[in-house]
């Protein structure tokens, strides 16, 4: 008796796609997604290429040219040293995105394994890291964000830092929360059945399956952290000066937001684009990955 | 590994597993819920063990148990002359190559991030079975044994039916050539002309592969066909135990009789002999005292309600626990005729061109 010939043929009305090809199309028809990941790219090309693109040196002083308005030559202005701000602007999107990444990047790497650790462990380990994260939570993320970074000292990379650490226990409730969830799924058994060790069943079994939310939150959160670095550099704790970040540039404008408003107008407008670009394909992404939606 | 023909390849003895229900304010447990309670059972080589019972009688946890996939809170498993219990987890994981599991549901037993291809060669790969470079040849063997293509590797579960599924997870499972399969209701949720296919699948395979089956089931047609033994159980505890033609055709416990009363069969005037249960399952919680089933037992006395009763041999391989079974009288006379299936029975001819 043969297995194959006991069966029927199967029969294949199957697509090949795979879930990233989904997710991809998904999005492709959201176009609040689409011209935001654009804006994004395009964000990100002009901070990588700073140097050819600024038509000044960002830092260069000139005292002839102080609190200039917009013109032919200077199309964002100058500041009250004489700075060229679209090349700041530009210059500043460096310090500003990479704030952004890098300190969401700290908090996944922190955040993931801890709220992996948590949710499948479960018992102490678990009330250990929830109960610390409850405690982060329950002060306000600035607040946090500004104490770290006053204790770290003033540099762009301790306000990374800072913002990482802030923005953490965030992504430990959630991956801590998928966790438990997906845990309980008939799957992970079956990993456990075959004969998969702890890590391996967390790493290559419940990850994957938590990676979607992750994905999300931390677009979401990218945007979160670009305001954050702003905040930290408008007080001075984050880039220093004369090197110049969005917020940076915010902070030396307050002065004289009656009688040179373009100062604040332009870094306002780099971050007000950036946050929603973020936060728009963060929305997209959300309903793209779920399975729920068409 | 050698093979032992005379010993069992499996024992469980006392298996029992309490979960805790309640816990008052400082987390100490108040109530417990003894989901498996006492079992002993034996496997030998090649053969398949039926357990039956209602939703809740603890059937999943006990195969559960028999792997360790939850830990007993008392008894002894001892497979392949290993004590189960005893082993490290390491020593687990390598004994896990032994012993599989097949789910009742295979919408979810199939992780969806994963191709058919990388479910099927991660157990190849966490036991050595082959060199990494035959793994692909092995992935597409193992398809074509459960009856799908090996161009179906480079597919995601959600892309297949439920029956195909199913074979998907007999292939993950007979991936690593192990002794056991816990089979936890394979069928239930196939319709009815898939079902016949999966269990002829199962039925090669065992004879292919020498496979020993634990077959959990409510369905007890399906039971029938598919297993050499079986077990009835009530409420966390092993009824009745003895061949399936036995059991079947001449069944000592009340509750086996009311299991196999419950059978509908195509013969109305059959309805006036038999008398239905009455009541509902009892809560686990607070199980009746002594006989599990004294409450809705027809044949009760007092005896039933202050011992357990110990499982009696009837025959030289059928047990029974109960006390009255020597008073019981023996049949019913439509019972015998009504278990076998005929639309299953003809489906699994159809599909079957030997």
């Amino acid at each position: 008796m043969s297995t194959q010939a006991s069966t029927p043929m199967v029969s294949s009305p199957l697509t090949l796609e795979s879930p990233g090809a989904r997710a991809w199309r998904r999005l492709k028809a959201r176009p609040s997604a689409l011209v935001a990941l654009a804006v994004i790219i395009l964000l990100i090309l002009m901070a990588v290429f700073a140097p050819m693109i600024a038509p000044y040196d960002p830092i260069k002083q000139n005292y002839l040219l102080v609190r200039k308005a917009p013109s032919w030559l200077h199309w964002m202005g100058t500041d009250e040293v004489g700075r060229d701000l679209l090349a700041r602007v530009i210059w500043g999107a460096r310090a500003s995105l990479s704030a952004g990444m890098i300190s969401v990047g700290i908090a996944l790497l922190i955040g993931v394994p801890l709220g992996l650790m948590a949710g499948y462990r479960g018992g102490w380990t678990d009330a250990l890291i929830s109960r610390f994260t409850d405690a982060m939570l329950a002060c306000p993320f600035l607040i946090l964000a500004i104490a770290l970074a006053a204790f770290l000292g003033p540099s762009l990379g301790n306000a990374m830092i800072a913002i990482g650490i802030t923005a953490t226990p965030i992504f430990v409730r959630l991956t801590r929360g998928q966790t438990l969830a997906i845990k309980t799924e008939d799957y992970i058994e079956a990993a456990r059945a075959v004969g998969n060790p702890v890590h391996r069943i967390a790493l290559r079994h419940i990850l994957p399956n938590v990676l979607p939310s992750l994905l999300v939150q931390a677009t979401l959160t990218v945007a979160t952290a670009i305001i954050a670095e702003a905040s930290l550099s408008f007080l001075g704790l984050g880039q220093q000066p004369p090197l110049p970040s969005w917020g940076s540039m915010l902070n030396s404008a307050q002065r004289f937001l009656t009688n040179a408003p373009w100062m604040a107008v332009w870094p306002g407008l780099a971050i007000f684009v950036s946050v929603i670009c973020f936060n728009l394909l963060g929305d997209g992404l959300r309903d793209a990955l779920d399975p729920r939606s068409k | 590994m050698t093979q032992h023909p005379v010993a069992p390849l499996l024992k469980v003895e006392g298996l029992g597993k309490s979960f805790v229900a309640k816990r008052n304010f400082f987390g100490r447990p108040t109530a417990t819920v003894r989901a498996v309670d006492g079992i002993d059972l034996e496997l030998k080589p090649r053969e398949t063990l039926a357990i039956v019972g209602e939703s809740g009688c603890g059937k999943s946890t006990l195969g559960r148990l028999i792997l360790r996939l939850i830990e007993p809170s008392q008894g002894q498993v001892t497979f392949l002359e290993n004590d189960m219990l005893a082993l490290d987890p390491t020593a687990l994981r390598d004994m896990r190559r032994w012993a599989q599991l097949i789910f009742q549901d295979p919408f979810a037993s199939l992780n969806p991030r994963m191709t058919v291809g990388d479910l099927l060669s991660e157990p190849l790969m966490l036991h050595n079975i082959v060199p990494e470079t035959e793994r692909t040849a092995r992935v597409g063997k193992l398809l074509q044994q459960v009856g799908l293509k090996p161009e179906h590797a480079g597919r995601y579960p959600h892309e297949f039916s439920g029956g195909q599924r199913q074979r998907i997870a007999i292939a993950r499972a007979i991936a690593v050539e192990p002794q056991l399969i816990v089979c936890d209701e394979p069928v239930s949720a196939l319709d009815v002309s898939i079902r016949a296919q999966v269990l002829n699948l199962l039925k090669d395979l065992q004879a292919q592969l020498g496979l020993s089956y634990i077959f959990i089931s409510h369905d007890l047609s399906v039971v029938r066909h598919i297993a050499d033994r079986v077990a009835v159980m009530y409420l966390g505890r092993i009824v009745e135990t003895g061949p399936v033609t036995d059991v079947f055709d001449h069944p000592r416990h009340p509750y086996t009789r009311a299991l196999l009363d419950a059978i509908p069969v195509p013969t109305p005037h059959r309805m006036k002999e038999i008398v239905p249960l009455e009541g509902d399952v009892p809560s686990p919680l607070n199980p009746p005292s002594g006989c599990h089933f004294q409450t809705r037992c027809p044949f009760v006395v007092a005896r039933c309600a202050q011992e357990r009763p110990p499982m009696t041999l009837k025959t030289e391989t059928h047990s029974v626990a109960c006390w009255q079974h020597q008073s019981i009288p023996d049949d019913h006379q439509a019972r015998g005729k009504v278990d076998y299936d005929p639309r299953l029975e003809r489906l699994m001819q159809a599909f079957n061109p030997t």
